[in-house]
Formats: structure tokens, C-alpha cells, sequence
């Protein structure tokens, strides 16, 4: 499989030198022959919670610079998988994956893989917005600062600056950046996370049901945005909302749950497909029924 | 519950309207009830409290009588001024020194200058050779280094030496302001009746007197009671503070952010947080005794300051101020661990996942996100736990607070006495003015206490505002 070793170096040398696209199109232009080779991966992923079996044998690749989302009803472990993605579910303390993970080829899961590196890389934003109690500037320059950016202060502002930009809040809060970032709405809260999440150079931008909390004028804006991200960024989204999964990404994955032997409900993959052929065409009769609203 | 009839409607389940109305009256009776039993149990508890300081503030003013062996008055008018508008308290630091050495015996006077000495470049009482010798034996006394000593002081010693104000009767605050007269009346009756022997009536004058003055908060414990004190206890419950913080903060706090942010559940974090719980509960007489047992006896060489000096250490025994501060910090940190757990767990813990997922390590989410909102709980628990231990007499007279000091606390290797135990001393002596006066340092006391609570809610506000 692999040996830490050349994990953590992998970890580090993204981490000191984050690449862009063109940078990584380069650096791996003879693998992209049929699919791409994602730039995660889960093989045979099993998540428990203590005896509990949360989802069960996942094998799913997510694309690089695309929008991957993950569908399904109440339940189904999709939030479980996307945790599972940056190690976020080991906060769990009864939680346990099984399985590989790989980022770019590396397990993440592999003994002496920290976390923190992973978290790093591949950043999260949550379902509620979850500014930190600080004004806006420090909302974001506290991520950068942590991970060891040593810019001095108009370096830090310019940071600052091209985060708020890439999450398109710039122009709402150029003029209030000492200002709490609870001070802002539902909606800016959210773009602020976002901001946050992109100022620490991530690689993967994982978002669990980022638009559940706002309403439908602020989806909008963290859809389009989303769109925007995909130039610089893989997403991948849980969301509950088929219409936005159908508007935003490339491939969605559908997950349903099934009652076992024991009568435990485990998540399952039913079905990834690229997102028109899921919505047009499924191969699965579980993925129609939920799609048009059979149940679920 | 059995199954009711399946056949009846779920309506006539309900109360028919005029059923309804007789329940709801009943109800709206019951909640009156209670709602003015609340009250009841709301006034008991102020009634209880305005006795308390009813009962202190009644013995912290009042008419006092006072017999003067030597009038003040006329000591003004013999060095020259005018009685009606001079009082002996604006006279020159040199007078009060004239007029002690005039009235004090000489022995008395080599006593007071060891203790400190009244000017900086000569000696009032002690002869220089003499004041030589003594200051280069093996135990110098304090007057040998300490400096000299200032207008106040030297005035009370002329309050205590020369006038010899003796208060022979007090009266209470209340009764004073109803019937003056009453308590002259009874004191002649007293005169009468023989109770007062060494003095005729004639000599008696009545005045008020508040027992807490600025006067009172200033001078160190005496025996003689017109002229003590609370300063020694005053810095002596200052120090204790001091130290009771300094050891029960940084490591109850730290403790707090180990079981909340860190501690998986297991068996032994359930038993160590039970225990933490019982800890808070147990009686801090026998924190005192814990207190005895190690810094006293087994840390002595720590706690009398022996370790930190190569020669005669500050301190003979281990019943400093250290000691007591430790001991106290121990009772204390029961009480901020947890009222820190609880203002730890307080903080949401998509705070916590926001930090992680930046790729912050958990130490880092902890202090620079969680902490923060978390501290105006952390500071609030804390003073208030810290307020109490000020308060705690029992451990403190198990570790040997001091209950006769007069020099002040030279550091935390000194011996010392607190305001409880002052309180506690004053309290068992028979003359009525030590009753007073303990009444004098409970109000201090108390006022000790609502400042460290007001630092509390003030500290509290000002980082929650900082924090929105």
C-alpha cells in the first residue's frame, strides 16, 4: 500500500507549496487517460460508530476541480462519508473508518498521517455558519497565521483581501473588516467560512449542506460561487437539495439506506454517475425512485 | 394505565366547557399559591440577609463612653495651641514624639523604637552604643531595618500611650439614635452601682465613635482595643488571595481544558470527574488539616522559606502565609474546575470543528477560539470560588493563622493573620469593644468580598462584550 514516509512528504510539499490547476495539469498530464484519477478517493471506505455500522463500503473518486455531490435521504451517512474525507469524524470518539482514503494517491488513514496536515489540505465548511467570535480580518488571517503564514501586515491584508475576494464578499465588507463577523447575515456568515476555509490555500473544499440555513437569494450566491471556486478547487458538497446538486456539480453520488440482517440501517452507495446521467438516466431503480420523489 | 373504553370518543375525553372553566380556576388558584409561596421564600432569604448586616452595622457605630486620662484638649492648650481649633491630630510629627517621651516610661519607649524606629538619623529613647549592640546580634529587632515610622502611626501611639482614651462602656448603633439618654442614664446607674471603680463620673464623656474608620482599616491588631486594627489581616487576607489565585487558576483552568477538550471517555476520566465533584463538596476543616499535614509539616522546608535562604530562614515553622495560600488554593480548586468545565462545555462545538478544520491543532482551536469565549465563565466561577476560600476561617486556623501579630506580612514566608480569624479572635474576648470591632472587620470583610464580586460581574461584561 503506501509507507508513511512518502505520505508526510507528499503532505508537506503541498502544504509549503500549494499548486494551482495549471501547475498540477502539468505535474500529472499522462494519468488523465479515461477518468481522471480523483483527486480523493475512499476504496472499500466503512465508517462504525462504536458497534454501529454508519456506511458501508464506499469506493467513490472525486474529480479533480470539480463539484462532487453527495445525495441521499435523511440518514444515509452522506455527511458520515463527507466527515470521513479530512478526518473530521475522528473528533468522534466513538467513530472508526475502515478502508483507504487516498489523497492524491496517499491514505490519509495511514498510521503517521496527522490530521492536522489533512485538515489543512482539505478544508471543510458546515451545514450552520460557524464564524469565530472575532471581527472579519481575524476570522481570516487566524487560519493562515496557525498554518504558519509569516507575511507581515499589508502581506496578511493582502490575504485577507484575495480570500474575501474569492469567496465574493469583498465588496460587502471592505469597510467593516474590524467588525464582528457575527455582525453579518446568515447568508455573509457563510461566505465568510468560506473565505476562512480558502485563506489557509487548501486543495479540497469539502461543504456539508453549506445552504441549509439560508435562504433561497444567499444559496444563489454560495452556488455561483461554488461555480466560481471549481476554477481553483475540487468541491465536494452533501446537500439535501436535489435541484442545487442538478445545478452545481459534475458527478453526484446517491446514497440510500438498507436495513441489514440485524436490522441495523447502514448507508450505501447506490450510484455515482456523472450529475445529468444520475438526473436523466439512472441505472438504479432506488436512485429514480428518490430523484423523483418516490420517497425519501 | 389500562386501555380506556376504545369505544368512547377521544371528545368526551376532554372536559366539557363548564368543566373546563371550574378546572381552570382551580389551576389559576394553584399558580397563585406557588406563585406566592416563591415570594415567601424570596422575602425569608432578604429578611435573612438585612439581619446579617443589621447586626454588623448595629456594632459598627455608636455611642461609646470614654474616660481619658489625660484630656486631649489640654495637651493642645500645654504645647501652646488653640483647643477649639487644633486637635491633637495636627500636631507636628516632633511634638507627638515630645509628648511620648514625656509620658511613656523608658522602658516602654526602647520597646516601641525596636519595633520601629521614630526618626531615620537619631534615636529617641535607646542610646546609640546600645542601639549598636543590639541591632548586630543574632536577631535583630524589625527597628533595625525597617524604616521610620509616619504621622498616623506615631499619632495612635499617643492616642493609646499618652492620652490612654479607655472606653468603658459602648453602646449600639440603633439604641443611640433612638435613646441617647438611655445610655447615659444606665451608665450612671452603672456608677452607682459600683461597676466602674477606677474612675468617678465626673470624668466620663460620651461620644460617637465609628469602630470602622479609615483609622481602623490603617493600624495593626493591639490589645488595647481603642487603638487596634485590621491592617495586619487586611494584608494578610491580601496575600493569602494573591496566592490562593496564583495557584488554583492556572492549575484548575488547565485541568478544566484537559477534561473537556481532551479527555476521551474511559472509566478513569468518569471516576477522576466524580471525584473533582466530591472534592468540591468535602468540609474545608478537613482541607485544613490536609493543609497541616503537608505544606505545614512534610513542605516545611518549602513553605517556612528555609530552601530559598542560606541562613536563618524567614520563617521558624511552616505556618506562612505560603501554607495557608496552598491550602486554601486546594480548596479552591475543586470549584474552578468546575465551574471552567462548564463555561468549556458551554462554548459551541461548531467553534471547535471550525477551528480543526482549518488545520489548527487542538491546542491552538483551544487557546485562541475557545478559551477566549469561554473565559468571562472561567473568570466569574473563579472569583466567586476565590471570594469564598477569603472567608474560610477553619483551615486557616488548623494551618496557624497567627492571632496576636502586629508587624505586617513581609512576604509569603511570613507568619500571618487574617480578617476571619481576626473576626474569630475579637469575638471570644469578653470586653464589649473587641465585639465591636469584630463587627468593624466584618464590614471590611464584606466589602472585601462584594469588590471581588463586582471585579467578577465587571470582568465578566467587559469580555462578553468583547466577545460579540
Amino acid at each position: 500500500m503506501t509507507n508513511e514516509t512518502s505520505t508526510e512528504s507528499r503532505l508537506n510539499e503541498m502544504i509549503e507549496e500549494p499548486m494551482t490547476s495549471e501547475q498540477e495539469n502539468q505535474a500529472e498530464p499522462e494519468t488523465r487517460v479515461v477518468r481522471p484519477p480523483g483527486v480523493i478517493e475512499t476504496k472499500n471506505m466503512y465508517v462504525f460508530y462504536g458497534d454501529f455500522m454508519a456506511v458501508a463500503d464506499v469506493s467513490l473518486n472525486f474529480g479533480k476541480n470539480e463539484i462532487s455531490a453527495l445525495i441521499g435521504p435523511s440518514g444515509c451517512g452522506k455527511s458520515t462519508v463527507l466527515r470521513s474525507l479530512n478526518r473530521m469524524n475522528d473528533l468522534v470518539a466513538s467513530a472508526r473508518t475502515e478502508g483507504e482514503v487516498h489523497y492524491h494517491g496517499e491514505n490519509i488513514y495511514a498510521e503517521g498521517v496527522d490530521p492536522v496536515e489533512v485538515r489543512r489540505t482539505i478544508g471543510m465548511v458546515f451545514q450552520k455558519p460557524n464564524p469565530f467570535p472575532k471581527s472579519i480580518f481575524d476570522n481570516i488571517a487566524w487560519g493562515a497565521k496557525i498554518n504558519g503564514f509569516r507575511g507581515n501586515k499589508s502581506e496578511t491584508e493582502g490575504l485577507v483581501q484575495e480570500a474575501l475576494e474569492g469567496a465574493a464578499l469583498w465588496d460587502e465588507v471592505k469597510d467593516k473588516l474590524a467588525d464582528s463577523g457575527y455582525s453579518l447575515s446568515g447568508g455573509q456568515q457563510q461566505r465568510l467560512c468560506i473565505a476562512r476555509a480558502i485563506a489557509t490555500k487548501p486543495d479540497v473544499i469539502l461543504m456539508d449542506e453549506p445552504c441549509s440555513a439560508l435562504d433561497p437569494i444567499a444559496t444563489l450566491r454560495i452556488e455561483e460561487l461554488m461555480l466560481e471556486l471549481k476554477e481553483n478547487y475540487s468541491i465536494i458538497i452533501v446537500t439535501h437539495n436535489m435541484q442545487q446538486a442538478a445545478r452545481v456539480s459534475d458527478r453526484t453520488a446517491f446514497f440510500n439506506v438498507k436495513l441489514n440482517d440485524t436490522g441495523m440501517r447502514t448507508g450505501r452507495l447506490v450510484e455515482y454517475s456523472p450529475t445529468d446521467q444520475l438526473f436523466t438516466s439512472p441505472t438504479e431503480k432506488d436512485t429514480e425512485d428518490y430523484i423523483t420523489g418516490r420517497f425519501g | 394505565m389500562s386501555v380506556q373504553a376504545p369505544e368512547r370518543e377521544r371528545q368526551e375525553l376532554f372536559p366539557n366547557k363548564t368543566e373546563y372553566q371550574g378546572l381552570l380556576s382551580r389551576r389559576t388558584r394553584r399558580a397563585r399559591l406557588f406563585q406566592a409561596g416563591c415570594l415567601l421564600a424570596l422575602t425569608i432569604a432578604v429578611l435573612a440577609l438585612a439581619t446579617l448586616l443589621y447586626t454588623i452595622i448595629n456594632d459598627s457605630f455608636g455611642l461609646v463612653a470614654i474616660v481619658n486620662q489625660n484630656d486631649p484638649a489640654a495637651i493642645v492648650s500645654d504645647l501652646g495651641y488653640d483647643s477649639e481649633t487644633t486637635g491633637l491630630a495636627d500636631i507636628s510629627y516632633d511634638e507627638m514624639v515630645g509628648l511620648l517621651e514625656a509620658d511613656v516610661s523608658s522602658g516602654v519607649g526602647r520597646r516601641l523604637e525596636r519595633d520601629q524606629r521614630f526618626y531615620e538619623d537619631r534615636l529617641v529613647f535607646e542610646d546609640d552604643a546600645t542601639w549598636a549592640e543590639i541591632c548586630s546580634s543574632d536577631t535583630p529587632p524589625t527597628g533595625c531595618t525597617a524604616g521610620p515610622r509616619d504621622q498616623a502611626n506615631v499619632y495612635s501611639l499617643v492616642v493609646e500611650r499618652v492620652v490612654v482614651a479607655d472606653i468603658i462602656a459602648t453602646n449600639q448603633l440603633v439604641p443611640s439614635l433612638l435613646d441617647p439618654q438611655g445610655f447615659e442614664s444606665e451608665i450612671a446607674t452603672g456608677f452607682e452601682a459600683g461597676r466602674f471603680p477606677d474612675y468617678t463620673i465626673e470624668q466620663v464623656h460620651f461620644e460617637w465613635r465609628a469602630w470602622f474608620n479609615p483609622t481602623f482599616l490603617n493600624t495593626p491588631q493591639s490589645s488595647t482595643p481603642e487603638v487596634a486594627g485590621i491592617r495586619t489581616a487586611i494584608l494578610g487576607s491580601a496575600w493569602l488571595v494573591l496566592i490562593t489565585i496564583l495557584f488554583a487558576v492556572p492549575v484548575g483552568v488547565a485541568a478544566a481544558i484537559y477534561l473537556v477538550e481532551y479527555a476521551k471517555p474511559s472509566r478513569l476520566n468518569d471516576f477522576i470527574q466524580t471525584n473533582i465533584n466530591n472534592l468540591a463538596g468535602v468540609p474545608s476543616i478537613i482541607y485544613g488539616m490536609l493543609g497541616l499535614a503537608i505544606f505545614v509539616r512534610v513542605l516545611e522546608p518549602f513553605t517556612s522559606g528555609a530552601i530559598f535562604t542560606a541562613g536563618v530562614p524567614p520563617s521558624d515553622n511552616g505556618r506562612t502565609i505560603v501554607a495557608a495560600g496552598l491550602t486554601l488554593g486546594l480548596l479552591t480548586l475543586p470549584v474552578v474546575i468546575i465551574s471552567s468545565q462548564e463555561a468549556l462545555k458551554a462554548v459551541p462545538d461548531s467553534l471547535r470543528h471550525a477551528g480543526l478544520a482549518l488545520g489548527a491543532t487542538r491546542w491552538q482551536t483551544v487557546r485562541s477560539q475557545i478559551l477566549p469565549v469561554a473565559l468571562p465563565g472561567v473568570l466569574t466561577g473563579t472569583i466567586l470560588a476565590v471570594a469564598r476560600a477569603v472567608g474560610e476561617t477553619a483551615p486557616l486556623i488548623l494551618v496557624g493563622a497567627a492571632s496576636f501579630i502586629t508587624t505586617d506580612p513581609s512576604g509569603p514566608f511570613s507568619k500571618f493573620t487574617a480578617l476571619p480569624i481576626q473576626i474569630f479572635q475579637w469575638t471570644s474576648f469578653p470586653q464589649e469593644e473587641f465585639h465591636n470591632l469584630a463587627a468593624s472587620a466584618s464590614v471590611a470583610l464584606l466589602l472585601l468580598l462584594l469588590t471581588l464580586n463586582a471585579a467578577a460581574v465587571i470582568l465578566r461584561n467587559r469580555y462578553s462584550r468583547r466577545a460579540e
